[in-house]
């Protein structure tokens, strides 16, 4: 049995103009002890997928698909039910640009009692509190302080302790090293590789696919609300399968080796109105006639790819 | 005359008033920096959040006087005449970070890149006119006569950045100073502009100084580095040199941190080689000495920038292997 697995999700917010269609039949699974980076560019739906599986965004927005945590399904679940046994209990999230939301006129502690009440917990808060900023690397005295006499590395690692206060199994970490100095982020990874080697499961998002090798054993690609590829870390770095996996790991440019000067030119396509067929036609080398009829998902060694080459 | 920039023991501090504590302390935000440029140069400035890049950038182009020091440009010491000032503004652009708040919304594409030359009351508005789509081609806008036309939420993040672009090119400057111009892009989109500003380097001979945290992006461009630790030079030379062997502590933390698209890196715990600072004054001897993990005796006194090699300089009392 998978520890979770998404099965064909789709998720559209609905605007003025129409629908926009932001995750589009994603599907993927892992198993215990396996974590998963999430990759693509800007407006791909990575955040979307992440408030979907916690169930933030509006209930009419999940048109289709399932969510199975250890077999049990929580997205047929009632919103209620899932509120109270799952949400921050077992499945939880790090917020895209949490850091910088925190509240100015609290101080950290204040703001972790917020959220222990939120979430009714019943248990000694000063423990708990101190506790938790222990093992994200923090010393008590942050806990006075106000989000402005912190560092930027100081301020995520208070939202990723929120979002530790329950233990939960699977943590879905949105762009949590996006915007700070390098030495920070090293120390973040760490952070997260810690969580893992404490039995989370983790979820993170990122157009950085650097970083994703740092925690992640499987990786799912995503291109304009589609995931175009998903499998193993050691595939997808050493034998990428999608034209669009292979773009993007050429695009990053390397400290040792080759100086990179390719890029994927032209822009993804509209969400509200997305072509028929393969979403990265336009863009797409290799792009052939076939391309113009809807992709499915070809079977490789450790999951998928949806691309006419692998037929 | 081969430089285009000099910049001479160049100083900067700030009293950093204190919210909470009514005692200000100093911030030495540039300290006795140097450095000089050839012209078609692309030196990169890196370093930390708060060790003084944009300090360093704003100082040379005036936009606020140092404390002491002197800056060169293209053969003219820069003072606070106005000839000097027009010249050091007209020649000299910079782009900065963020390219969603460094362009204005509500106007138009053209107008935003029309502006410097208004401002600098260069040509007639049908040469303004026509300047202004020759910088759009230049930047790759096509077709440039439909972006004329455009505001800036019609475009993409990379096509913002290339507007600001545009913007700093219409002058036909002999400097552009990028201030992390890269960073709030994707991935996908960073290879793409920095390629752009690597070609038009080559093109018109451009000297550019390219600030970043980045060292990744620094090598795509660069061919110079300098690193900054709290408003000092801690580490120069050519970048393949500094990258593949740095000679300072700080160069070295800073190299371990970046990682690389690698599955092995799943197995092992990030290497970080820098100490929790300890809680000392950071401006008594060598300032990286509080988190510096090879800190000896001596590091008491201020390490000077010496040369370490061919036209390698590192400031530091130990030997790196
Ligand atoms: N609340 C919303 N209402 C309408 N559209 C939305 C909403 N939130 C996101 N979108 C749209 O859905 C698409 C996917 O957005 P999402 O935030 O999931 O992308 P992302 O991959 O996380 O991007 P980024 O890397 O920039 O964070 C985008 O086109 C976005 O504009
Ligand atoms: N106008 C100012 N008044 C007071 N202090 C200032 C001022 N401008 C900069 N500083 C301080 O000077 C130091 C250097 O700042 P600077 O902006 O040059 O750093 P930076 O290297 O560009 O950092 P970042 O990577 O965050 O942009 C910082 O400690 C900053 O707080
Ligand atoms: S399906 Fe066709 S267009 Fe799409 S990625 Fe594959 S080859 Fe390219
Ligand atoms: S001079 Fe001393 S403290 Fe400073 S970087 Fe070198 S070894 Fe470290
Ligand atoms: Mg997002
Ligand atoms: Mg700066």
């Amino acid at each position: 049995m998978a520890f979770i697995s998404v099965e064909n999700l789709k998720t559209g917010y609905e605007t003025e103009k129409g629908i926009v269609q932001a995750v589009d039949d994603v599907s993927f699974s892992l198993e215990n002890g396996e974590s998963i980076g999430i990759a693509g560019e800007s407006a791909c739906g990575k955040s979307t997928l992440g408030l979907s599986i916690m169930r933030i965004v509006p209930d009419v927005s999940i048109t289709s698909g399932d969510i199975t945590l250890e077999g049990k399904s929580i997205l047929k679940m009632p919103k209620s039910e899932f509120a109270k046994n799952v949400r921050w209990k077992d499945v939880s999230m790090v917020f895209q640009g949490a850091m910088n939301s925190l509240d100015p006129v609290f101080t950290v502690e204040e703001q972790f009692v917020e959220v222990l009440k939120q979430h009714r917990y019943d248990g000694d808060y000063k423990q708990k509190i101190s506790e938790i900023v222990n093992s994200v690397g923090l010393t008590q005295d942050v806990l006075k302080k106000y989000p402005h006499e912190l560092s930027g590395g100081m301020k995520q690692r208070i939202v990723i302790a929120m979002a530790l206060l329950l233990k939960p199994k699977f943590v879905i970490a949105d762009e949590p090293t996006t915007a700070l100095d390098v030495l920070v982020q090293a120390q973040i990874i760490n952070l997260l590789k810690k969580m893992k080697k404490e039995g989370m499961s983790i979820m993170l998002i990122t157009h950085d696919l650097a970083i994703i090798s740092e925690v992640a054993e499987k990786i799912g690609i995503m291109y304009a609300g589609k995931m175009i590829e998903f499998g193993s870390a050691a595939e997808i770095y050493k034998n990428p399968k999608h034209p669009y996996t292979q773009a993007l790991l050429k695009s990053i440019p390397r400290l040792r080796g080759d100086k990179v000067t390719n890029y994927i030119k032209g822009n993804p396509p509209s969400l509200m109105h997305p072509p028929q067929g393969c979403r990265f036609y336009d863009r797409c080398p290799q792009a052939m006639e076939k391309c113009k009829k809807d992709v499915p998902k070809f079977k490789t060694d450790s999951g998928y790819v949806s691309c006419w080459l692998y037929e | 005359m081969n430089e285009i920039l000099l910049v001479q023991n160049l100083t900067k501090h700030f009293a950093k008033k204190g919210i909470f504590s009514s005692s200000g302390t100093v911030v030495k935000a540039v300290d006795d920096v140097s450095f000089s440029l050839k012209k078609g140069e692309v030196l990169v400035l890196a370093g930390e959040s708060g060790s003084g890049k944009s300090t360093t950038a704003r100082l040379i182009l005036r936009a606020i006087e140092p404390d002491s020091g002197r800056i060169v440009f293209d053969g003219i010491e820069i003072g606070n005449d106005n000839k000097s000032l027009e010249k050091i503004r007209m020649q000299c652009q910079m782009i900065h970070q963020d390219p969603y708040a460094s362009i204005n919304p509500r106007m138009k594409i053209s107008d935003i890149i029309m502006e410097p030359l208004e401002i600098h009351k260069i040509g007639t508005k049908e040469e303004r006119k026509k300047m202004v789509l020759d910088a759009l081609h230049e930047v790759k806008l096509e077709p440039a006569e439909d972006v004329f036309n455009k505001f800036p939420h019609m475009l993409s993040g990379g096509q913002r950045q290339r507007v600001v672009l545009a913007r700093a090119l219409v002058l036909k400057p002999k400097l552009i100073i990028a201030d992390e111009p890269v960073s709030m892009l994707d991935v996908s989109i960073r290879a793409e502009v920095l390629e752009l500003m690597r070609e038009l380097q080559q093109k018109h001979d451009i000297s550019y100084i390219y600030i970043t945290h980045d060292l990744s992006t620094a090598r795509y461009l660069g061919q110079n580095i300098s690193i900054m630790y709290l408003g000092k030079i801690v580490e120069s030379g050519p970048i393949d040199e500094v990258l593949l062997h740095p000679r300072h502590p700080y160069t070295q933390a800073l190299l371990d941190a970046i990682s690389e698209p690698e599955p092995d890196n799943l197995l092992k715990e990030k290497k970080i080689r820098i100490n929790e600072p300890l809680d000392i004054d950071v401006y008594q001897g060598c300032r990286f000495r509080a988190r510096c993990p090879y800190a000896i005796e001596k590091c008491n006194e201020e390490p000077p920038l010496e040369q370490t090699g061919q036209d390698r300089l590192a400031a530091c009392f130990v030997k790196l292997d």
